[in-house]
């Protein structure tokens, strides 16, 4: 398992040195990436100290909410946002060389797609929830700690699985993105907020069938303390990462059987 | 045994636009019931026209595509089910999709190979001497890949699948493209790759030179289907192909004559062109010397091109 991990990280290097060989391109990019991530941030904090609460949450419970959903998100974003490329891969038949490579097919996407630009947002991001962390009220014990450390990684797990789930529709579809970005950048959306904000049938769809409220929603409950007034069993506030483990299985049944699916392309 | 097909299909569904939102499906397929048995060692030509299935069979034997129907076993594997580890045992060139770091120097690709692969040091760096000084790679191993000669890559390429020591080599095209002594380079290189025996190679090609030179069996498909397992002798015994006798002389042609053991195809003021029966082109040409006053004369084997295209065009 070792020396898999460093055979990616390998990987991984050579596509950062690849990136850093276009200097000026590369410049553009992290410049461009730094600003675009301070001005969430400060849409964050202007959101916050307007709206002094949202759906009958205070000011901290809300940013915490909004601080976790971002750091899973840009955090899965970094590590498996460029499953996207795969559309790329499929229509030119450029899947075949990964194909043929002794190592997974996903991880080598992943790998020698990595964006090093979006690590800026994911520590970015990091920072922002141990802050909201510090500003919530949190009666702070073994559980809440373990769960305060779970939470983010379940939810990337989750956002990631919906990431491979949305580009392995390009096996059947080329032109498939768009639908996919309903589901990540939507799904993300939904779970910046609390779910009490939302009408009935789309915080059941979102919330409940498609699991988003397990991202944010339901931990930040269990870490504040609070039953859910929507009248979600309070066990249920700790299963983010079943539900995450439950996603991941998904899109990796998902993910093989499109790539049994894979057509290639003439010669 | 190290490969063999039995049945191997791959369908594809085609959708076709029938009106203005209709659209008529229907099931094209690409290869249609291949049977193939290569022994270790061998190397074999895979040919036959564009779109005939040569890539299709080649993406199965690799675990890049599934089969339809058929079984299919590469070094005892189970191509698809068993994909990584077949890909530790075999190497794959196909001529229009690099497998190395577009924008890395090629020696770096190498380097990340071995880790990928998972090559011992020693191992690795062996093999790449020997490909280092057979095809020549000293000048521009510190080249980024993009910056290369297609020549240049393909010999990258032929490395890159070599380094892991791989028990079945699949080359699609490898030629393709290329100028006469890149050409040549990885000609010489396969041949003397065949002469140490202990990889297998399956090529596939639309280069004449390179199945003269190199197949000595020729497994030949169109539609999907094989129409010829065997030798280049036996495709020529096949379609009697016959060698040519072409002579200039020194007066006209007497209308009538006939030579024995040959049958006049054509003549062109005083040049004659005869096609030999079988029979040695001594016996001829003396018969001929005795009957006609001789310039100069040349004997031509059949031509490779002609039993090819006959073959291609469906003639038995």
């Amino acid at each position: 398992m070792a020396s898999v991990l460093g055979v990616y990280a390998k990987v991984v290097r050579a596509q950062i040195r690849s990136q850093t060989q276009y200097r000026l391109s590369f410049a553009f990019e992290v410049f461009g990436s730094v600003i675009i991530n301070g001005l969430d941030l400060a849409t964050v904090f202007v959101l916050f100290s307007v709206a002094g609460s949202l759906g009958g949450f205070a000011g901290p419970e809300v940013f915490l909410i909004a601080a976790l959903s971002a750091f899973a998100f840009s955090a899965a974003d970094l590590v498996v946002g460029n499953a996207d490329k795969l559309r790329d891969y499929v229509r030119t038949g450029l899947f075949d060389t990964l194909l043929l490579r002794p190592l997974s097919a996903l991880w080598q996407l992943l790998a020698v797609n990595f964006a090093p630009r979006r690590a800026g947002r994911a520590i970015q991001g990091g920072i922002i929830y141990a802050i909201a962390l510090v500003v919530a009220d949190i009666g702070w014990d073994v559980p809440r700690i373990v769960l305060a450390v779970v939470a983010p990684i379940a939810g990337a797990v989750f956002f990631g699985s919906l990431f491979v789930a949305g580009a392995t529709v390009a096996f059947w579809w080329v032109e498939s993105g768009e639908v996919a970005n309903a589901f990540t950048y939507g799904g993300n959306d939904f779970t910046l907020y609390p779910s009490t904000m939302f009408g009935d049938w789309f915080r059941t769809v979102f919330g409940s069938v498609l699991g988003f409220s397990f991202v944010a929603y339901l931990p930040t409950l269990a870490l504040i303390g609070r039953s859910d007034p929507l009248g979600t069993p309070d066990w249920l506030r700790w299963c983010s990462p079943v539900t995450a483990l439950i996603a991941a299985v998904v899109a990796r049944a998902f993910w093989r059987l499109g790539v049994r699916h894979y057509r290639s392309t003439g010669s | 045994m190290i490969i063999s097909a039995d049945g191997l299909r791959k369908d594809f569904t085609v959708s076709r636009k029938a009106g203005r939102f209709r659209r008529e499906r229907h099931v094209v397929s690409a290869v249609d019931g291949v049977d193939l048995r290569v022994e270790a060692g061998e190397l074999l030509g895979y040919i036959g026209p564009n779109g005939a299935g040569k890539s299709t069979t080649l993406k199965m034997l690799t675990g890049v595509l599934t089969p339809s129907a058929g079984t299919v076993r590469v070094c005892g594997l189970e191509p698809v089910a068993s994909r990584t580890t077949l890909a530790r045992r075999i190497g794959v060139v196909f001529g229009q999709r690099s497998q190395l770091w577009w924008d890395l120097p090629l020696a770096e690709s190498f380097e990340l190979l071995r880790h990928i692969y998972r090559v011992p040091a020693g191992d690795h760096a062996t093999r790449l001497a020997r490909c280092t000084s057979l095809l020549g790679l000293d000048e521009f191993a510190r080249t980024p890949v993009r910056q290369l000669s297609l020549g240049q890559r393909m010999r990258g390429e032929l490395t890159a699948a070599l380094l892991h020591g791989p028990e079945v080599l699949f080359l699609d095209e490898p030629t393709i493209g290329l100028d006469v002594l890149s050409k040549q380079a990885v000609r010489t290189f396969l041949a003397e790759l065949d002469a140490r025996g202990d990889t297998t190679v399956v090529l596939t090609t639309h280069d004449l030179a390179d199945i003269e030179k190199l197949c000595k069996r020729l497994v030949v498909i169109d539609h999907g289907r094989v129409v010829h397992d065997g030798g280049l002798d036996e495709l020529h015994a096949r379609y009697g192909s016959r060698r040519t006798l072409v002579a200039d002389l020194d007066a006209p042609w007497p209308e009538g004559l006939v030579v024995p053991g040959a049958s006049v195809v054509s003549v062109e003021n005083r040049r004659v062109t005869l096609e030999l029966d079988g029979v040695a082109a001594g016996e001829v040409i003396a018969a001929l010397a005795k009957a006609v006053p001789l310039v100069d004369l040349s004997v031509r084997e059949p031509q490779i091109e002609d039993v090819i295209a006959r073959l291609y065009r469906g003639e038995r």
